[in-house]
């Protein structure tokens, strides 16, 4: 079992014949994703990397089966790339492009309101089930299967725990990042929520950053609904205030959205934080220990 | 990106949102003839730099005529100014807004900004106008207002009417208040902003609804279809390296240490700040090459790292996704022969190409030492640069 993709799951890739959609798409097929098409406006009937290409998502779910994509797509038309995704009914969209006018994921989030399809991203590195689907744009040789899910605002920072969990011995189910924009479709609660009634996960590693409140909600949400024991990492502790920090979510604005009270608010909630990134696998661990979960959790 | 009060109250005039008249003034004789223009009883000289506070320090004066006008443009022209949002430094006042006075009755907030949990812009409205909002959140949040705007159908006017009754605008003014907000939002939309707050939001003795100061910010991933916005940047308001940072989309924030870093990734960038700081040292900025870079702008990235002279060491620190290890190698390379390296760099590179990016940085013949970890990275470093 995993969260929200796995060795059936059915991928178009949205943008394909760009150079970074094309370097991805042979990783995502050489990892043993079944990428099954791709789309680029009159470039259909065309190939990359060996897939078919289709002028419309429409035309590719109809000749492959699709059920999820992935989006590429430069961010002045990338929402308009979600919604032609969501109006093929895909259960699965991943947007991985960065620098989407905030205002345009407004207008994508309303459009998408009553819609069966889920979407993670945008600015995410993906979505990935070890050794049976990646799809996104991490490296897919430092994930491991096994029990540990991970959730993550931040691309880097997912591999950095990703790595220390498998070079500890310590595998993952699923590696959900869910982007570092202010407005997003999947959320830290959707993933925990799913984590939570996946069997084969046994705990968790939320990594989040500062600006806004959603690790705060989401803290909330572990303290009254999870089973599972969560760890907690939250980056910017050092940045100053009113500072847009790369990511257009992380920003302390009115003194709001703070790393320390991030991890005050997760600390409250049962969520032990590491103190730096490079401890996020040695905490896991220690919880994992205290939880009598070591044995079950420790794969290779 | 921010803009000038002035330039701000210029986009909501030409879009019919009631702000009053004035003109901006690089000289102190501009100044004078603004105000004549404007034959006002009683003229506002205002400074113009981007941070808030200025009337409290000292930034905005009332002149009762044109010596007066002469006066204050005289005294703040030039002068540097430090609000709390300028830090100690301050700001150099090179810019002024002449504007006339209004018979101010009342004063209220109004602000509009990006409210992540319902991923919908709010409006909010406060009868405690003049105040920072977070001061009004902080000591009496039952007195701020809000409304969640439904991007398809825009501000409505009863939300307007409703937030105009809540903050206790006179009715006599409420479709004069209302017809201000939905002005404001669709300002807001148009334009891509990220922020406009109107602090305050007059009422006036002649029966007008008006803004009298204006903050807009605007969302910088849609500044590529606001061009006349994008022409209203200030640069001398801005850090250069932030500014040459910008040119090659490059995500940099100057600080105050001695590490400079360069990492992929704002996530990671951030956490090498706190791991540099946890290990003892301090991070000269934050640095982001981001998941496109190339070599060309890797070695930008380096130029401007080693453009401040603070710097004593320099942290690489690279997990590779979308991002790949030889591109970076190849970056930190063609910098270092471009600008010499006389300082000590730590490289830790990990993810998509790592064996090439390392085999790249060892033939190079380079003085660089890799680290095995993030830690031991930030470890290396911190030691090096004592």
């Amino acid at each position: 079992m995993s969260v929200y993709v796995n060795k059936d799951t059915k991928v178009i890739v949205q943008g394909i014949t760009g150079g970074t959609a094309k370097f991805h798409t042979r990783q995502m097929l050489d990892y043993g994703t079944k990428i099954v098409g791709g789309v680029t406006p009159k470039k259909g009937g065309t190939e990359v990397e060996g897939v078919p290409v289709f002028n419309t998502v429409q035309d590719a779910v109809d000749e492959t089966g699709a059920n999820a994509s992935v989006v590429y797509v430069p961010a002045p038309a990338a929402a308009d790339a979600i919604l032609e995704a969501v109006d093929a009914e895909l259960d699965l969209v991943i947007c991985i492009t960065e620098h989407i006018p905030v205002m345009d994921m407004v207008k994508v989030k309303r459009a998408m309101e009553g819609k069966k399809t889920r979407l993670v991203g945008p600015n995410c590195p993906g979505v990935i089930t070890a050794d049976e689907s990646k799809i996104g744009i991490m490296p897919g040789y430092i994930h491991k299967k096994g029990h540990i899910g991970v959730v993550s605002r931040s691309g880097t920072l997912t591999y950095e725990a990703v790595h220390q969990l498998s070079e500890a011995g310590y595998g993952q189910t699923t590696a959900v990042g869910i982007g570092g924009d202010p407005v997003n479709g999947t959320d830290f609660i959707d993933a925990l929520s799913a984590f939570n009634e996946d069997p084969e996960t046994e705990a968790v590693v939320m990594i989040g950053e500062i600006g806004g409140t959603a690790e705060e909600e989401a803290s909330e949400w572990v303290k009254a609904n999870m089973d599972k024991p969560v760890v907690g990492f939250i980056g910017g502790a050092t940045a100053p205030p009113g500072k847009r920090m790369g990511h257009a979510g992380a920003i302390i604005s009115g003194g709001k959205g703070t790393a320390e009270e991030k991890i005050r608010v997760m600390n409250e909630s049962g969520i032990q934080t590491a103190d730096t990134p490079a401890d996020i696998g040695e905490t896991m661990i220690n919880v994992l220990k205290e939880n009598g979960l070591q044995e079950k959790c420790k794969t290779h | 990106m921010n803009i000038h009060e002035y330039q701000g109250k210029d986009i909501l005039r030409e879009s019919g949102v009631n702000v009053p008249n004035g003109h901006v003034a690089y000289t102190i004789d501009e100044a004078v003839n603004a105000a004549k223009k404007l034959n006002s009883d009683v003229t506002v000289v205002k400074a113009q730099i981007h941070a808030g506070g200025r009337g409290k320090a000292g930034g905005v004066k009332i002149a009762k005529n044109l010596d007066d006008v002469r006066t204050y443009a005289d005294e703040i022209l030039g002068k540097n100014l430090v609000t709390h949002q300028t830090g100690p430094e301050g700001k150099e006042v090179k810019r002024l807004l002449i504007e006339e006075g209004s018979d101010i009755q009342n004063e209220y907030y109004v602000g509009l900004v990006m409210d992540r949990a319902t991923s919908r812009v709010v409006m909010m409205a406060s009868e405690e106008g003049g105040t920072e909002i977070e001061e009004v959140a902080a000591e009496t949040p039952e007195k701020i207002f809000k409304e969640v705007i439904d991007p398809v159908v825009g501000l409505s006017g009863y939300q307007a009417r409703r937030l105009a009754f809540n903050i206790n605008i006179p009715d006599e003014l409420i479709g004069k208040a209302a017809k201000f907000m939905i002005g404001l939002y669709n300002v807001f939309v148009e334009k891509d902003c990220s922020i406009a707050e109107i602090n305050p939001l007059v009422t006036t003795g002649d029966g007008q609804v008006m803004a009298l100061d204006s903050k807009l910010n605007f969302d910088d991933n849609a500044m590529f279809r606001q061009k006349d916005v994008m022409e209203l940047r200030d640069l001398e308001e801005e850090d250069e390296k932030e500014i040459e940072a910008s040119k090659y989309d490059l995500s940099y924030v100057a600080l105050d240490g001695n590490i400079g870093c360069m990492v992929n990734g704002a996530g990671l960038a951030m956490s090498t700040m706190d791991i540099i700081k946890h290990y003892g040292g301090e991070p000269a900025n934050f640095l982001d090459v981001g998941g496109g870079a190339t070599a060309e702008k890797v070695t930008e990235a380096f130029k401007i790292i080693l453009s401040d002279s603070h710097v004593k060491g320099i942290f690489v620190n690279i997990f590779g996704g979308i991002m790949k290890c030889d591109v970076i190698a190849e970056g930190v390379v063609e910098a270092t022969k471009q600008v010499g390296l006389d300082i000590p760099l730590v490289v830790r590179l990990e993810g998509t190409n790592v064996e090439l990016g390392k085999q790249i940085l060892d033939e190079s013949g380079l003085n660089i030492t890799s680290a095995g970890s993030m830690a031991d990275g930030a470890e290396k470093i911190v030691s090096a640069v004592k």
